[in-house]
This record gives structure tokens, sequence and C-alpha cells, in this order.
């Protein structure tokens, strides 16, 4: 594989890495970078009463979607393993579940209770909006006053499970950006974070050299396992082939040419690292430290919610054109390499790392101050995306429901 | 040092424009990643930041060749210096 000189010179970091940061101590012995009190919906038409709730309890807030109704099989379990797993990320302090009936929101409100943080369960059947508003509201201002007096306390690195996503990318973010991702994950695998990539389809081309990266036979089996079965899946579904969509109209603009340019650039992130275990969709990690890789959509709020419902509390997220996403409740930090997307939409942008397209910053500076970046936010300074309000929480969803 | 091209392998046969963009007949700097070595080239088309610039003549059938890894083929003959894209070149994959 492609590795850069200047790191080889200069053998890793110029600076030294902090060991610790300041975080949420839970009840399971994980950490928080935030501390969020959130009004969960366990299905679509429970949206308007968490909605109701998080607007009558200030600093709680609710994760409306689009969900949860007569589902069933695989697509059932992926929706409660992804409403338990949003529960359950440490950066949820406590939550209340609201469904339209008894059963499923119990089933939500159990899985949350197995962390021991502070979770109650709300149906609105035989009480109605208004009321289930009602006795919601009074549970929520509860925990959000008991939240408000947590603190925050120094947490080693390992407490910091990192989740990568790239989006928008254009030929920058495979040159530099994503590069710097790989450089951050090369400096702080050794320091027991957890780490994790996903997006399945956009590996369509560099497969085979991916499945080399696994650091077990099994984990390169698994991981060509879950790739053969989602190419497999969009062979069947296409109605002619992945060019109107992959690349994507950002994409070309930005020079990538195919689907294999975008898979080796999106590859960079994971620097040398190789990965120990394959998720399924917002499956919780349980192998230890080190890199996973999730099998997930490419698309940047889906695979964020899920990685975030699989328990990683911080975000890293290069782009090249400039894709703006946030989630609810996992801070993510953009990068870019691309100077007009800084000049244009600077707002959008955490960590400028233009400078290696000029030769006036290498790799490990970069992924050094992405670090430094990475640290800040995750002692609670606001990432762009959160000062703007972006907190998309997007369900995936497996296939049509019953 | 100024770089107007950047080459990720020493084996690829594109480069990726990295100033916000070259002009025909411009001769253009090239920084080598890989071991940190330098060329040069002189490109026939305006090429915007990100886009990729043919480093050798290609022909039709040709592989492409990005992070020293196959990323598609030749569709319509490409000269040295000319601007590398969807419009002569596609991907192996469908």
């Amino acid at each position: 594989m492609f590795t850069f000189t200047m790191l080889k010179q200069r053998n890793g970091s110029f600076m030294e890495i902090p060991k610790s940061f300041l975080g949420y101590k839970r009840e399971n012995g994980r950490a928080g970078t935030r501390n969020h009190v959130i009004i969960l919906p366990v299905d679509d038409i429970s949206n308007a009463c968490a909605e109701a709730v998080a607007n009558n309890i200030k600093g709680t807030i609710a994760l409306p979607h689009s969900y949860g109704r007569l589902q069933f099989g695989a697509d059932l379990e992926l929706h409660f393993r992804t409403m338990i797993g949003t529960g359950c990320n440490p950066n949820v302090a406590a939550v209340i579940v609201i469904g339209i009936e008894p059963k499923w929101t119990k089933k939500i409100v159990d899985g949350i209770a197995k962390t021991g943080k502070p979770v109650e369960g709300f149906h609105i059947e035989r009480t109605g909006d208004i009321g289930t508003t009602m006795n919601a509201s009074k549970k929520a201002q509860e925990f959000v006053m008991w939240a408000s007096e947590k603190q925050r306390e120094e947490c080693p690195m390992s407490d910091l499970w990192i989740s990568v996503k790239c989006g928008e990318s254009d030929t920058t973010s495979g040159l530099a950006a994503n590069p710097t991702v790989g450089n951050l994950m090369d400096k702080l695998e050794p320091l027991g974070v957890h780490l994790c990539f996903g997006e399945t389809s956009e590996l369509t081309g560099a497969e085979q050299v991916c499945a080399t990266r696994g650091a077990t036979k099994e984990a390169s089996e698994k991981f060509m396992k879950t790739w053969s079965s989602y190419n497999d899946f969009i062979l069947k579904e296409a109605t002619d082939d992945l060019s109107e969509s992959q690349p994507t109209a950002g994409n070309i603009a930005g020079g990538l040419t195919t689907i294999e340019e975008k898979a080796f650039g999106n590859f960079q992130k994971i620097g040398n690292c190789k990965f120990i275990d394959v998720l399924e969709p917002a499956e919780e990690p349980t192998k230890g430290k080190g890199l996973y890789f999730m099998d997930t959509s490419s698309a940047a709020a889906e695979c964020v919610t899920l990685q975030a419902a699989a328990g990683f509390n911080i975000h890293l997220f290069p782009t090249g054109q400039g894709n703006i996403v946030g989630n609810p409740i996992e801070p993510v930090v953009k990068l870019t390499a691309n100077p007009l997307t800084v000049k244009g939409m600077g707002e959008h942008i955490d960590c400028d790392v233009s400078k290696i397209l000029s030769r006036e910053m290498n790799l490990s500076q970069a992924g050094d101050e992405l670090i430094k970046t990475t640290l800040r936010v995750a002692n609670g300074r606001l990432t762009c995306a959160e000062a703007l309000g972006h907190r998309e929480f997007v369900m995936t969803k497996l296939y049509r429901s019953a | 040092m100024a770089t107007d091209i950047i080459i990720h392998d020493k084996k690829d046969n594109v480069g990726v424009v990295v100033i916000e963009k070259i002009t025909p007949k411009q001769d253009c700097a090239c920084w080598i990643m890989e071991d940190d070595s330098s060329t040069n080239i002189q490109s026939l088309d305006e090429i915007p930041l990100g886009h990729k610039i043919a480093m050798v003549d290609l022909n039709e059938g040709d592989t492409i060749l990005k992070y020293g890894h196959d990323i598609g083929k030749v569709v319509k003959s490409i000269k040295k210096g000319e601007h590398v894209h969807v419009h002569n070149v596609k991907t192996k994959k469908w």
C-alpha cells in the first residue's frame, strides 16, 4: 500500500499526544463527550408527542424519525437495535421513550435500562398526545435537571470511540483529508481507542484490497461475505448500473471519475490499521479496542446514525465538496483539504487541512491538528454542525414493511 | 515549493490538479508523494482543481492507475497533458 514518506521520515507525531480528555462518566463504565437528555419516539406517529415534550422541557432533544410500524424480521431487529443503541450511547445521560403502544415501548426501555442510566417509557394509546405529553414532560424535567449537575471528569483516551465516514468526496479527500484521518487512526490506535469505518458500497472497487486488511482470516472472510451480499443486492435491484449514483454528481464535479477511484480514496481513512471484526449495522463492538468495519449504507446521516447506535461517541467526517451532516447525539467533526470549500463554506469546517495540497503542511502535522480538534470537541467545544443545528437522525430500513 | 499537480504513487499514469485551475500550455510542477520526488508536465487542456491530468499518452482499453491501483479503463484515447475524466474513462465494475 501507499505510504507517506514524510510520516516515515519523521516517525509519527510532532506533538505529544494527550493521554486523557474530559468526559461524562456513565453508570456502565463508558464515557460520553456530550450529556444529552433525549426524547426518543418508538415510531413515526409518536414524533409529535416527543417534539412537544422537547419543546416544553428546555435542554432536552427529540429524535423524530420515519419508521417503527409494521416492520418485521431483520428490519425490525435493526430498528430495535438502533433505538436501544441510541439510548445506550454514553453521550446520552437519560432517555424518555414514547411509543404508540406499551409492548415495543417497554422493549426499548428495558434495553436501555441495562446501562443503568435513567430511562422511562410512555405510551400514547388510552391517554392521547396531550396527557402523554404532560406525563412525559414531568419526567423529562426531572431527568434534565438531574443531568445538568453532571460534571466532566478526566477520562483516558481509550474511552474515546471514534467513528469515521466521508462525504461529498472529491480528489482532495483521497489526497489529503482521508489520509489525515488515517494518520490520526495510526497514532490513536495504540492508545486503546475503539475505531469504526463503514460504507460497504463505497468500498466497491477496492474490496479485494480492503479484505487484505482484516487482522485475522475470519475478519477478512466476514468482510468479503458482507461486501458480496451487498453487491448481489445491487446487481439484483439495479435497473441499469450505479453510474448515475456512484460516483455522485458532487463527486464528479470534484474530479472523481469512477467508483474504484472513490473507493481507494475512501480507503485512505483507515491508515495502516487492520480491522479486527465486521459489525452488523448498529451492532455494538465486543472484541475490545481496535478498528471495526461496520456494514452500512454510504449515505452520511444513515451511516453516522448506525455508528452512534453502536456506541461511538465522536465522529470524524472528511469532506471534499462540503457535506454538512450532523447527528443529534454524536458530535461530527468535519475536515477538508479543499481550499475552495474552506473559502466558500468555512462555517461547516472544524479542521482545515488544505495546506497539505500546497505542501505547507505534511500529513503528520495534519494528523496532529485533527487530534487537537478532536480532543477540543471531546472536551465540549461545539462542532460546526452542532452550532448550525444539524441533527440528522436517519434510521436505516432494510426492506418494505408488512 | 509550489506544486500544481500531486501524483500519489510512482506507478500512477494520472496526477491531480491542486491549484484552482491549470490552463492550456501551462508548465506544471508535479509532486510524487510516494517517494517525495518531483517531475514536470505541460498541460494541453484547462483542468480545474481536483481533476486529473494524463501523465502519459493513453490508448483505448488502457488501465488508469491511481494510488497504484486500477481505477478504470480508457474509453477514448487521451494525450499526455489532457484532462482525464468521465468523458474518456469508465469504471470496469459495470
